[in-house]
C-alpha cells in the first residue's frame, strides 16, 4: 500500500486503477454487509470516483503519507451513513420479488448473518465488519471510524459476544 | 468454522462491472454511445465533464467503454447532433488551445442551413489574417457535427474539405439541411462572393436566409466588397458578411 501510495503521488491516473483492483473486493464485501446487497455495487463505485476526485485535489506529500485503506474506508463508510439515512426519508417501493415471490438471490447463510449483524448497536456491527469480514486491523479501523483503537477492540469484541449469543439462541 | 471464520467467509470479489464504471465516473476511460446522423452511425465520445469528441461509429477509440451518457445529457446529445449546435451540451475541450476553443464557439453560432467561410471565420474571431489557422481548427474539430464546421466553406466559397469521413458526408450534411451546396459551388465557380438586393440596399452572404429570400428581378450577384460598394450597399447585419 505504501508503494501504491508513492505511485499514486507521482501519477494519480496511472496508478488509479490499481488501488481499485486492490480494495475493491474489500469496499464492496463491507458495503454488502453494512448497506445491503442491493446498494453494495452502486456504493462501492460511489466510493472509488470520490476518491479519485479527492486525491486529485491533495499535494504529492499529503498523498504519499494516506494510509490508504483506512482513508478509502472513511469515504466509503459517509457514502454509506448517508444513503442509510436518504434510504429512511424515502418509503420503500414494493419489490416484484416480494410480490411475485421471485428467489432472493442472497443465499440463506448471507440473510441470516445480516439479520444478525443488524442486531448489534451500529458501532459494533461497523466494527466486526470491518475486522473479520473485511480483514482491517484496529488501527485502520480507528481510523477509518474516528473512534480510539481500545474503544475499538471492545467494539469488536463485545459485537462477537453478542453473535455468539445471538447463536446460541437460534439453536 | 468459529465466528470470526464464518464472517470471513462472507467476504465476496467486487462484480467485474465495478472497475469500468469507476473508470467511467472518474473520466480515466471515455464513454461512447452511438447515435444515428445524416452520415450515418456516429459515436458521441463523453467523459463526466461533457461530451469530448463525434466519430464515426467504426472509427472510435479502441478504449472508450460503450455506455448511457449522463441522464441529463440524453435529450440534449440528440438535440445537439440535430440542430447542429451545443446548445446547452456540456462540452470537454481539454486540450483544444484558446484560439481554437474561440473559433469553434464562433462556427457553432452559424444557422442551420446557411455556411460562412474560413476567412469570415477569421474576421469574426478578430484575426482577419488568420484563414489557414482557422481552417485547421475546422479540420481537427473534436465535436463535428455539435460544432457544425459542416457549414465552414473555402474563402473561395467552393464547399471544401470535411474531416468527418471526407467531403461526400460535408455535402450530404449540407443538402439534408437545405443549404443546396450545389447552387453554392456555382456561384463561386461563377466568382460570387455576395447577393445583395437593389431594394433593401443590402448584401449578404449567398446562404444568409435574407438572400435567399431576394426575389430573381431584384437580385445582384457581387465578386467583391468594391462592387457591393459601389451599388451603394450596405452589409446584412444578420450574417454579417464582412466581419
Amino acid at each position: 500500500m505504501d508503494e501504491l501510495c508513492r505511485r499514486l503521488a507521482v501519477d494519480l491516473d496511472g496508478a488509479f486503477p490499481e488501488l481499485v483492483d486492490a480494495l475493491a473486493s474489500d469496499v464492496y464485501s463491507g458495503l454488502r454487509r453494512l448497506a445491503g446487497a442491493d446498494d453494495a455495487e452502486d456504493l462501492t463505485q460511489e466510493t472509488f470516483i470520490r476518491a479519485y476526485r479527492a486525491l486529485g485535489e491533495y499535494d504529492a506529500e499529503r498523498i504519499r503519507n494516506l494510509r490508504l485503506r483506512a482513508w478509502v474506508w472513511t469515504i466509503a463508510l459517509n457514502l454509506g451513513r448517508n444513503h442509510a439515512r436518504d434510504k429512511a426519508r424515502r418509503p420503500t417501493p414494493v419489490r416484484l420479488e416480494d410480490r411475485f415471490g421471485v428467489e432472493d438471490p442472497e443465499p440463506a447463510d448471507e440473510a441470516a448473518w445480516d439479520h444478525r449483524l443488524r442486531s448489534l448497536p451500529p458501532a459494533q456491527r461497523r466494527a466486526v465488519v470491518l475486522r473479520h469480514v473485511v480483514g482491517l486491523d484496529y488501527e485502520e479501523i480507528a481510523d477509518a471510524t474516528g473512534r480510539p483503537p481500545a474503544t475499538v477492540r471492545s467494539d469488536v469484541r463485545r459485537g462477537l459476544e453478542r453473535l455468539r449469543a445471538a447463536m446460541e439462541g437460534e439453536s | 468454522m468459529t465466528i470470526e471464520e464464518q464472517l470471513q467467509s462472507l467476504r465476496r470479489p467486487a462484480p467485474a462491472t465495478v472497475r469500468p464504471a469507476v473508470e467511467l465516473g472518474t473520466g480515466l476511460v471515455p464513454g461512447f454511445s452511438v447515435y444515428e446522423a445524416p452520415v450515418g452511425e456516429v459515436a458521441v465520445v463523453f467523459t463526466p465533464r461533457g461530451v469530448r469528441s463525434v466519430r464515426l461509429a467504426d472509427e472510435v477509440d479502441p478504449g472508450a467503454i460503450e455506455a448511457e451518457p449522463p441522464r441529463a445529457w440524453r435529450d440534449r446529445i440528440r438535440r445537439a447532433l440535430e440542430e447542429g449546435r451545443p446548445g446547452d451540451l456540456p462540452l470537454d475541450l481539454e486540450g483544444v488551445s484558446p484560439f481554437r476553443r474561440r473559433v469553434l464557439e464562433k462556427a457553432a453560432t452559424i444557422p442551420k442551413g446557411e455556411v460562412r467561410s474560413y476567412g469570415w471565420l477569421a474576421r469574426h474571431v478578430g484575426k482577419p489574417g488568420a484563414s489557414r489557422a482557422v481552417g485547421s481548427a475546422m479540420a481537427t474539430n473534436p465535436v463535428p457535427l455539435i460544432i457544425p464546421c459542416h457549414r465552414v466553406v473555402r474563402s473561395d466559397g467552393r464547399i471544401g474539405a470535411y474531416s468527418l469521413g471526407g467531403p461526400e458526408n460535408k455535402w450530404k450534411l449540407l443538402r439534408y439541411e437545405g443549404a443546396e451546396p450545389e447552387l453554392l459551388e456555382e456561384l463561386a465557380a461563377a466568382k460570387v462572393r455576395f447577393i445583395g438586393s437593389d431594394t433593401t440596399g443590402i448584401f449578404c452572404v449567398p446562404s444568409c436566409r435574407n438572400a435567399r429570400r431576394i426575389t430573381p428581378q431584384h437580385r445582384l450577384s457581387l465578386r467583391s466588397e468594391a462592387e457591393a460598394e459601389r451599388a451603394g450597399l450596405r452589409p446584412c447585419r444578420v450574417c454579417q458578411p464582412l466581419g
